[in-house]
């Protein structure tokens, strides 16, 4: 399969720090400190800017926040038609009893992976809340679900597909808009399914 | 009542005709009246003339292992289907297998065949008594009894005989009345619950093994007993390489033994057997390895092998799709056999069509001592027509036998029989039963 | 078809090396979930798993139980005492009758070689093979993989003896083939009398001493003698195999450091392993069950996952 068409990049490197930046201040101030709060990225975008954001917390509270990963293929709502032919392990270091969780991830758009991604949660404890941190929000929502923090609301048309791709994984840092092949299944795709050259992953 | 068959290409060695040669046959109360040149009989009112357009005739062929289940399985086979498959195959003639239930192990029960058969069967029926009372193994069963109402030979088909010492007094006994005995040969402390050929099919499917040596030990122990005996010694379904080593010596020393070889195991092999655990390969003896079925075909060519017989071992479809190790042993073979060998023996020119005769006619007649059937006058007319051009796959919904259970469904085969007639009597036609 | 190049997995052979990497690979993340407060998992909601125990089982019923349930799969038991088998229905008439029941996956125990393929040639579910006769266990054999991939991580250029009655095991009849196809050099140990007629196509060269070469191995697998198998004794007495080819501390003190001791279980105590024996491997033996949910979760996973031609899709 060729490399898909890059349409547009919506977020530099640049806007990308400064998004992470301002949603770390966010989560910060909401939450009254980092003291009762844990990180959980979703795999395979949202573990690294989790990642990123326990940093920038580090370096504006001088205090570590846990931080953990989620695979939530087990969870998904589409097992009998689609299936991750990658899975990995989740990791999740700490108890989430009583704590602030903030669910982290790439793009918000229908809503399913994170509702996915609030059944694993519960099924390790009782957290106090769970927020949810985003770097863009695409819209389409097929669920009641909405973002607390986002980096950039992107207008997106559902033939496209929105993708977030990390230096350290891509060679890149950006968020493009990409052109969808027709036919091709938009949204909550398995990783296994993106096409091979267009590395960024996508909600 | 006369009859003529127009333009026969006939094939007998037994009379002369090693060599195919255009004849037409006349038929006269049920015997063979006369050979002429073709055309040189004039059209006669009241003669009956069938143009067999230079189809192959030959002696009816005979089968001299088959189980036809009657009595107390007809849900298998019976009497009638069992010999309407015999005449769909090109058999004029078969002998029954005594492990029947109940078995046949006295004159009543032999009486019982003879005469349903008479009654009802379209091909003349032989009956082959118990050797050993109930198939046991363990005493005697009443042979001159069973010899007076028309049993032409003893077996324990099904089963070795265990005892060495109840085998020679069968074998003596049998041959103070001047019957042959057929020999099944499995010696049950080695096979035990052996269900494939002991070796690749064993190891690759996790069943247990059927070891060769099962086989020749009985055939070597018989041999032994035959010598010490005198009896006229048949081993049935021989399926290994020195299984017919062993006959072949015996033969050279001048021993009245003789063996027959299965079409499944001439031209099947345990590479058979695979993943899906087909039952119609689950067979007694077992599917052995390829080079046993070279050395069975080149021992049929060379007559170290007598003569084919089917082992035509019927059974009902939900007996054949149990587990592979619930589901009882044998495939059909009446239906088949001639087909079989055409295509893989004489089409391929490792056997002759006097061969074919020899194998399929004549050597069953004299093993069992019965009246040779030849291409001569006043021969009786059972007669074997034979397309050979005609094109056919053995296919499940095909077959006259009751029971579907054939090695061979799928097979492309080229050549079968297109009339048989009995007594002069036509009961096979264009391939059809009349 | 999901996930795995086959539908059913009833000989090991019906998986290819890609497809035995990716079930190890999916068991890693189900063990992280086995060790949870909360061992359950939405992923096979509504779907429904049979199991098809026609020879008593208790580890392996259980174990397949237990990973159908934490999927949140439906599972329904259908054991000997409870079957319409002993009540003469075929094994024909159970599958036709599975299959108008709309179950998505059968698991099948049954002490005749070849039986999961009647299924399989009678309804439309998934079948996973729990043992057939004497012929295959390949969920065992996955098990036992990935017991000694975690171990070593790899199996590539492992020396591996099996030992014991190697003719009459399922178990050798799934692993053997499968540690070839990885790349292992497995050696069966047995007297002739428990070995089968060709070893070489299980994948095995042969040696009748445990003895021998016993510093060279980097796995031990015991097999389990199963003496209800066994037809006219292939053994003088369990005393003298003990002797010949049961572990044993002595054994045990010979083998490399970094090498383990293995057995499908249950042990039989003092024949297969001595107690002491048994004490010092105790933790890598309940590994191997603990390995087993995984296992068998991800290879629930992997066939009714993305299974859209699936009977409850």
């Amino acid at each position: 399969m060729a490399e898909l068409q890059t349409k547009s990049v919506v977020m530099d490197a640049a806007a990308i720090e400064r998004a992470l930046t301002r949603i770390t201040h966010e989560i910060l101030e909401n939450n009254k400190g980092a003291q009762n709060i844990a990180l959980a990225g979703i795999i395979t975008r949202g573990d690294l800017l989790a990642l990123e954001l326990a940093r920038r917390i580090e370096e504006a509270e001088g205090l570590r926040v846990p931080v953990g990963s989620l695979d939530i293929s087990f969870y998904r709502d589409d097992v009998a038609l689609h299936i991750a032919p990658e899975v990995h392990a989740t990791n999740i270091p700490f108890s989430v009893d009583g704590r602030s969780i903030i669910l982290v991830d790439d793009v918000l758009y229908t809503g399913r992976t994170i509702r996915a991604a609030m059944d694993a949660i519960m099924d390790y404890g009782r957290p106090a809340a769970i927020q949810l941190a985003v770097l863009v929000d695409r819209g389409h929502r097929e669920l009641p679900i909405r973002a607390d923090y986002v980096g950039k609301n992107v207008p997106s048309s559902s033939q496209e597909h929105v993708r977030l791709f990390l230096e350290p994984v891509d060679g890149r840092t950006s968020v493009e808009i990409l052109q969808a092949a027709p036919g091709e299944h938009i949204g909550s795709a398995p990783l296994g399914a993106t096409p091979p050259g267009a590395k960024g992953s996508e909600a | 009542m006369e009859s003529l068959l127009r333009n026969a290409l006939c094939v007998d060695p037994a009379a002369g005709l090693e060599e195919p040669g255009l004849r037409d046959v006349l038929l006269r109360d049920g015997l063979i009246a006369g050979l002429t040149e073709p055309g040189s009989l004039p059209t006669e009112a009241g003669r009956e003339d069938l143009d067999l357009e230079g189809r192959l005739l030959i002696p009816g062929l005979m089968d001299m292992h088959v189980h036809l289940r009657d009595p107390g399985q007809e849900y298998k086979e019976d009497i009638v289907s069992g010999s309407r498959a015999a005449v769909c195959g090109g058999f004029t003639a078969v002998l029954a297998m005594p492990n029947t239930s109940p078995v046949l192990d006295k004159g009543a029960e032999v009486s019982y065949v003879l005469d349903a058969a008479a009654q009802t069967a379209c091909a003349r029926v032989y009956v082959a008594g118990a050797l050993t009372k109930g198939l046991k193994g363990e005493s005697l069963s009443e042979m001159g009894d069973m010899l007076a109402a028309g049993a032409v030979a003893f077996t324990d088909d099904g089963r070795g005989v265990q005892d060495s010492g109840v085998m020679r007094l069968a074998l003596e006994y049998a041959s103070s009345l001047g019957a042959p005995v057929l020999s099944h040969c499995q010696v049950e402390t080695l096979v035990g619950g052996g269900q494939v050929n002991e070796g690749i099919a064993s190891t690759r499917l996790g069943l247990a093994g059927w070891p060769a040596a099962g086989e020749e030990i009985q055939i070597a122990r018989d041999i032994a007993l035959c010598e010490l005996t005198g009896c006229a010694l048949h081993i049935q379904h021989i399926s290994t390489a020195e299984g017919v080593a062993l006959v072949r010596a015996a033969k050279a020393k001048g021993l009245p033994v003789t063996c027959e070889v299965t079409p499944h195991h001439l031209f099947l092999t345990e590479d058979a057997l695979d993943a899906h655990y087909d039952t119609n390969f689950k067979m007694n003896p077992p599917l052995r390895t390829a080079a046993d079925a070279a050395a069975l075909r080149a021992a049929l060519e060379k007559g170290d092998i007598d003569c084919v017989a089917t082992d035509h071992a019927p059974h009902a479809p939900h007996e054949k799709s149990l587990e592979f190790e619930l589901a009882p042993f044998g495939t059909t073979g009446l239906e088949t056999a001639l087909g079989l060998v055409l295509t893989n023996l004489v089409a391929t020119g490792e056997l002759s069509l006097a061969q074919l005769v020899e194998r399929m006619a004549h050597a069953p007649r004299r093993i069992l001592g019965l009246a040779p059937v030849t291409l001569t006058v006043g021969s009786v007319a059972d007669l074997t027509v034979i397309d050979r051009d005609v094109e056919w796959e053995v296919c499940v919904d095909g077959f006259a036998s009751k029971s579907k259970n054939c090695a061979f469904i799928g097979k492309k085969l080229k050549g079968r029989a297109s009339e048989v007639l009995i007594g002069g009597t036509v009961v096979l036609r264009g391939g059809e039963l009349l | 078809m999901g996930a795995l190049s086959t539908k059913h997995v009833i000989d090991i052979q019906d998986l290819s090396v890609e497809d035995i990497n990716l079930i190890l690979d999916t068991a890693v993340p189900f063990k992280e979930v086995n060790q949870r407060t909360i061992k359950k998992l939405p992923t096979l909601r509504g779907r429904t798993v049979v199991n098809l125990f026609l020879e008593p089982s208790t580890r392996t019923r259980t174990s397949f139980e237990l990973a159908a349930k934490r999927l949140s799969a439906d599972g329904i038991n259908f054991s000997a005492s409870t079957s319409a088998t002993i009540k003469g229905e075929s094994l024909v008439d159970t599958a036709q009758t599975l299959d108008a029941m709309d179950c998505d996956l059968v698991i099948i125990r049954h002490g005749y070689a070849g039986s999961p393929r009647i299924l399989a040639q009678n309804m439309r579910a998934h079948i996973i093979n729990g043992g057939d006769g004497k012929h295959q266990h390949p969920t065992q054999a996955l098990l036992d993989l990935f017991t000694i991939r975690e171990r070593f991580g790899r199996l590539a250029g492992l020396k591996v003896a099996v030992v014991g009655d190697i003719a009459h095991s399922r178990v050798f009849g799934s692993l053997g083939p499968a540690l070839d196809m990885l790349g292992a050099q497995v050696t069966a140990i047995a007297p002739k009398t428990l070995l089968p007629a060709c070893p070489e196509l299980l994948g095995a060269s042969v040696s009748t001493s445990l003895d021998e070469a016993l510093e060279t191995y980097d796995v031990v697998y015991m097999l389990r003698i199963q003496q209800e198998r066994l037809e006219r004794s292939p053994l003088p007495s369990l005393r003298e195999y003990a002797r010949l080819y049961g572990m044993n501390l002595e054994r045990l003190a010979r083998m490399k450091p970094e090498a383990i001791l293995m057995h499908p279980g249950p042990v039989n105590r003092g024949v297969e392993l001595t107690s002491d024996t048994i004490e010092m491997a105790r933790n890598l033996l309940l590994y191997q069950v603990n390995a087993g949910v995984a296992v068998r979760m991800a290879l629930m996973y992997l066939l009714l996952g993305g299974d859209q031609d699936g009977i409850a899709a």
